[in-house]
Parts: structure tokens; sequence; C-alpha cells
């Protein structure tokens, strides 16, 4: 028991992490202090929210590219009807944000549920629709600090307990994947049909039905973030977060999630968001070329996908012959 | 082969009967990146204010929908076939638009390049806002003008391959002992993303506890740099400067987290660029050394390239902020 939880893929993670925090801290001791720390863990915020998001729609054998451009579109949504309407109190906006990006998540699941077009095309497609939505919208216009509320600038940065309500969103959303994970029926079926599609059928799970939630559930948390995000950066415009779904798809592999789907936990995916994090909040401080910080954040997502590769190896038995060789 | 040759003979008369009305007016074409830009909108007006007071031009302000340079030639190959007198353009690539432009200017267009320049062989001048010497040189100043005793300042740049902002950097690092105290501290890079030019930010202040200025020349890492600031409650303490909008920076300017910064004056620009495109079309001769008049910001005087500067950059502050905020 002791054994397996020592030599299981968090706890190496978490190892990694130690470690990579004490590397820096030798380089650079002001990171270590409690404030620096809670910064980089708020700066990490958005990429958990979103990592989860995105680990249910892995773990279904799909993948979101989308997340990115929907917590863009919603962003930029909730900051017009702020400018708007500048009385609106910010709980409404969250509502607002959150069912925006609902939709924009689950119109990728009817495309890969109904029609059956792969995910991977599915949402690179929306990925660009909803970007020139914004287009659209904002006719190529920024939002800029000014022209938001003080409210709605205040709301992620308010600190409970030392802690901005950001950090705290993260922290909640991450209990809640927790639970519903491992102890609700959807959870179930996340892996039921990532780890077998044909048996979770024989279970009476429907499979695109599975994945249209997950993709669902994945939009509303990029709806959240949009709001976050743009709350907190204090400006909207159309290439906010881009490319920023690789680091989505990114923290999820580190954190052990298998890209053929059915494979991996919540703490695993909050892990390797935070492994990112950690690299992303230490590269400025640390004072390494520019060219160098691409190439460590790159390899430390190699590295990690080769120890998943070996680790999940060992794992798999052939228990039967596959059938042609029988005959 | 007889009805094309009709054909022919019908589009030469139309062309000939359509030739006396464009006499009566000069018309000249504002080509921009993309439509519905703040910087080029501006541009635009100061294009309208050249146009009024030169009186007998007709100003055509066009551009694709997107920063391609495809949608930029489509849109020359229609004002080609408008017969314009002028062409002034700031370009999506600066050699796609060559073979297109070299097509007007054998139809007798004259074309000029403003703001994003075209290579050489596709323009008869280029028109542009400062000169690299002079932003570099304002950089440094705006964060020194606030620092009389001098002290430790850093620089957040867009990607590092961005070749503007790494030369302007350079420029800057030329002339920065002339500023008494001045001590550059570190160079960092944003890749013109909000996120992480905000993570470099806050980087910077860690790491130099120090630090009085920050220095950004890029819109982006502006913004996201004066936010890193007013969060970690720094406003006033680390002046936040370099080269931004003011509609973007109007927020910060009133937080205190930067007390000036620098643009060129996209109205003096579009501006300009109209009066050249007209001087042009009145017969001056775009050649190195030449200096064409530009109306009311003087003359441009053409390098060996045919290149010449407009003017130093346009300062910001919270005096005239809110004039510019509303505009661009």
């Amino acid at each position: 028991m002791i054994q397996k939880i020592i030599t299981s893929r968090e706890m190496i993670l978490a190892t990694a992490i130690v470690i990579l925090v004490c590397c820096i801290a030798y380089v650079f001791p002001g990171f270590i202090a409690p404030a620096n720390l809670a910064d980089a863990f708020n700066d990490t915020s958005p990429l958990i929210i979103l990592a989860l998001g995105q680990m249910i729609v892995i773990l279904t054998r799909c993948i979101d590219l989308s997340v990115a451009a929907n917590l863009a579109l919603t962003g930029m949504i909730v900051a017009m009807i702020n400018t708007q309407f500048p009385t609106l109190p910010v709980p409404i906006l969250i509502v607002i944000a959150i069912l925006a990006g609902t939709v924009m998540g689950a119109i990728n699941g009817l495309l890969t549920w109904k029609l059956d077009i792969p995910p991977i095309v599915v949402t690179l497609g929306t990925m660009t629709i909803y970007r020139g939505l914004i287009f659209l919208l904002s006719e190529g216009q920024w939002i800029n600090a000014h022209e938001m509320s003080d409210s709605f600038k205040a709301f992620p940065r308010h600190e409970i307990l030392h802690l901005p309500v950001l950090s705290w969103i993260a922290i909640g959303v991450t209990l809640l994947f927790i639970v519903m994970v491992s102890r609700t029926p959807l959870g179930r079926s996340f892996y039921a049909v990532g780890g077998n599609p044909g048996a979770a059928v024989y279970a009476g799970i429907d499979v695109g039905r599975t994945q249209f939630m997950a993709f669902t559930l994945c939009g509303a948390l990029a709806g959240l973030t949009g709001y976050l995000w743009v709350a907190r950066y204090a400006v909207a415009y159309v290439d906010i977060a881009g490319g920023f779904e690789l680091d989505v798809v990114a923290a999820c592999v580190i954190g052990g999630i298998s890209i053929a789907g059915g494979i991996g936990t919540v703490i695993g995916t909050v892990l390797g968001a935070i492994f990112l994090g950690v690299i992303k909040n230490a590269l400025p401080v640390v004072g390494i070329s520019p060219f160098a910080q691409l190439a460590i954040s790159g390899a430390a997502i190699i590295i990690a996908v080769a120890f998943n590769a070996k680790s999940s190896r060992q794992k798999g038995r052939l228990i039967l012959k596959p059938q042609e060789l029988k005959g | 082969m007889k009805l094309l040759r009709k054909l022919l003979v019908a589009t030469a008369v139309a062309a000939v009967m359509t030739t006396p009305a464009q006499a009566e007016s000069k018309r000249i074409a504002l080509v921009v990146k993309a439509l519905g830009i703040g910087f080029f909108e501006a541009a635009a007006k100061g294009g309208e204010e050249a146009a009024s007071e030169i009186g007998d031009v007709e100003l055509i302000y066009t551009g694709p929908t997107d920063t391609t340079a495809e949608g930029q030639i489509e849109v020359i190959n229609s004002l080609i076939a408008q017969k314009v007198d002028a062409i002034a353009v700031s370009a999506n690539d600066q050699d796609a638009l060559v073979p297109a432009l070299k097509k007007a200017m054998q139809r007798g267009i004259k074309v000029i390049s403003w703001d994003s320049g075209v290579a050489k062989d596709g323009r008869m001048l280029h028109l542009n806002p400062s000169s690299n010497p002079l932003i570099g040189n304002m950089i440094v100043k705006l964060a020194a003008d606030h620092l009389p005793d001098g002290g430790d300042v850093a620089v957040l740049s867009a990607s590092a391959t961005a070749t503007n902002q790494n030369i302007w950097i350079e420029e800057m690092n030329k002339v920065k002992d002339q500023y008494n105290g001045i001590n550059v501290v570190a160079t960092v890079y944003g890749d013109d993303l909000a996120d992480k030019s905000y993570r470099e930010a806050e980087g910077l202040m860690k790491s130099h506890p120090e630090l009085k200025a920050i220095i950004a020349p890029t819109s982006v890492g502006i913004v996201a740099a004066a936010q890193a600031v007013s969060d970690a409650g720094k406003a006033g303490e680390i002046n936040v400067t370099g080269l931004g909008l003011p509609s973007e920076m109007a927020g910060h300017i009133e937080s205190g987290a930067s007390k000036s910064f620098a643009i060129w004056n996209p109205i003096d620009l579009g501006y300009s660029a109209v009066m050249l495109a007209n001087s042009l079309i009145e017969g001056a001769e775009a050649g190195p050394g030449a200096e064409i008049e530009m109306g009311r910001m003087g003359a441009l005087t053409l390098d060996d390239n045919n290149e010449g500067a407009m003017a130093d950059p346009f300062v910001y502050d919270a005096s005239n902020i809110n004039d510019f905020k509303d505009i661009f």
C-alpha cells in the first residue's frame, strides 16, 4: 500500500515540484517566501480551472482546443456588458459568463455527439469561429481598464484569509471535481467511456451523451475563467489567452492524463498545472534567456509524457490473445 | 476575336470618357492594415483634415477586414481599376504587395507607404512615423524625466525576435548614458501576451526590489505591466512607461501606475501621408536627399532608401490623456 502511494504518478510529480522549487530557491531565495508562492498559485489558478475541464474531456477520448477561444469570447462578452451596464452586479455577470461558456461547450459536444465529427476537428473549427466572433463583436477594439467598473475588476483580487478569490475558486473547483469524479455516476462514466467505450455501452452508458456532458462542463469552466481572466488583467481584446489551449493540454498530459482516455486523476491534473505554473513564474525571476524558457517548458512536457508512456506500459498485460492470432 | 477587339475598344472609349471627370478632383486612397483598428481610424481623420486643407482631394479610406497581405492586394487591384491618383498604404507584408503596387506605378499612380513600409521597389517613398533613434531616445527619456537622481529601470519587450522592439532597445542602449544615473538592470520578454507580460513584470519587481521604472515599448506590455504594478500596490513608486495607446492607458495614467508614455500621433501620420501623396501628384520628385512638403508637419527629408521620419513620438500624460483617449 505504502509502496503504491510512493510510486504513484502524483507522488512523483509532487516530488518533482518540490525539487524544482528548491532549485529555484537556490538561485532566487525570495521565491519561497509565502507571499510569492501564493502569487504563483494565484497566477496558476486559471490554468488549474481550465485543466480540470480539459481533463474530463480527455478522459472521454476527446480533446477541446477551443477552451482559450471560449475564454476570450466569454471575457469579451462580460466586459462589453459591464461597460454598457456598469451597475449590473458581478454575481450576475459571473452567471452570464458560465452560461455563455456552457453554450459554447455544448456546441462542441453536440457536433461531436450528433454529427460524429472527430473532436479535434470540431474544436479546431469552433476555436477559430469563437475568435472570429470576438472580432465581430468588438470590431477589433480593446476594452480597457478605465472602461470596466471597479467592482468588476476587484472581485478576483478580493482577499479572503490572505488568498485572492481567484485562488479560492480554483481550490473550490478542485474539491468539487474530486467529489464529482469519484462519487457521482457522471464522474465514473467519464472513465468508463474513455477506458473502454464498447464495454461502457454494455453497461448502459451513452458514450456520445457522456462526451457531450464533458464538453459542456469544460465550456462552463472556460466561461467562468473568461470573466476571471479579463477582470484580473483588466483588458479584453481578440487575442487574449492566445495559444493558452496548448498550456491547458500540456498541464493535463504532465499530470498523467492519458491522451488515449480513461486514465488520470484530479490531483494529477492540478499538480500538472502547478508544475507548469511554477516554471512559468520562476523563469522570469531566475533570469534565463527567453529562448531557453521555451525549450525548458517543452522539455518538461516531453519528459512527463515519456514517464507516462513508461509507467502505463508496465500496467498493460496481455490476458487474451488477439482474435486473429487464434485461428 | 472580333468580339474581344470590340470589347477592348469599348473599354478604351469608356476609359477616355471617364478621364475628364477625374481631372476635377484628385483621388487619394489611404489603405490601412485592417479596418476597425482605432489607430487607423484616427489616421483617417488626419487624412480627411489634409484633404479638406488641400481642397480638391477626395480621400478614399479603405483596407481589408483582417490584417492579411492577400486582402490588401485585392483592395489595391480594385483601386488600380478605379484609376485613383495616389495610393498611400500601411502594408501587412513588406514584399507581398510589391507586384500589385508596381503595377499601380506603371499606370501612373503615385504610391507611398506609411507606418508599416513596403520594399523599396514597390513605392516611391516611405513615411516612418518616427525614426528608430528618436524612439529609442524617447523611451529612456520618458523614464529619466521622472527620475532626476537616476535609478534602476528595466525593459519589458514583446517577443525576443520582434524586429521593431529590438532595434528600439538597441538605440535606447546607445543613448542611455546621457541620462544621469539611469541603470538598465534587465530586459525581459512578454511575447505581447497580456498574461506573460504581467508575470514578467511581477518577476521584475521581485528580482529587482530597487526598481524605479519599467519601460515597455509595446502596447500589450505597457498595459499589462501597469496592471501588475497597480496590483502589487506600487503605483506611484514604480513608473511604467514606453509606447502605448491613450485609450488603453487612460486608466493607468489615472491610477498613477504610469506617469507618461509616448506614441506617434496617428492623426498627424494620416495627415502627412495624404499631404505627401498630394505633393507627388503635384509633381514633386521622390529621390535620395529630396525634401517633400507635408503641410503643417513641415517637410520630409528622404534618405538613401527614399525613407523619411515624421517627428518625435508624441508624449501623453495626465494633462492631455482625456483629449485623446476617445480618439485612438
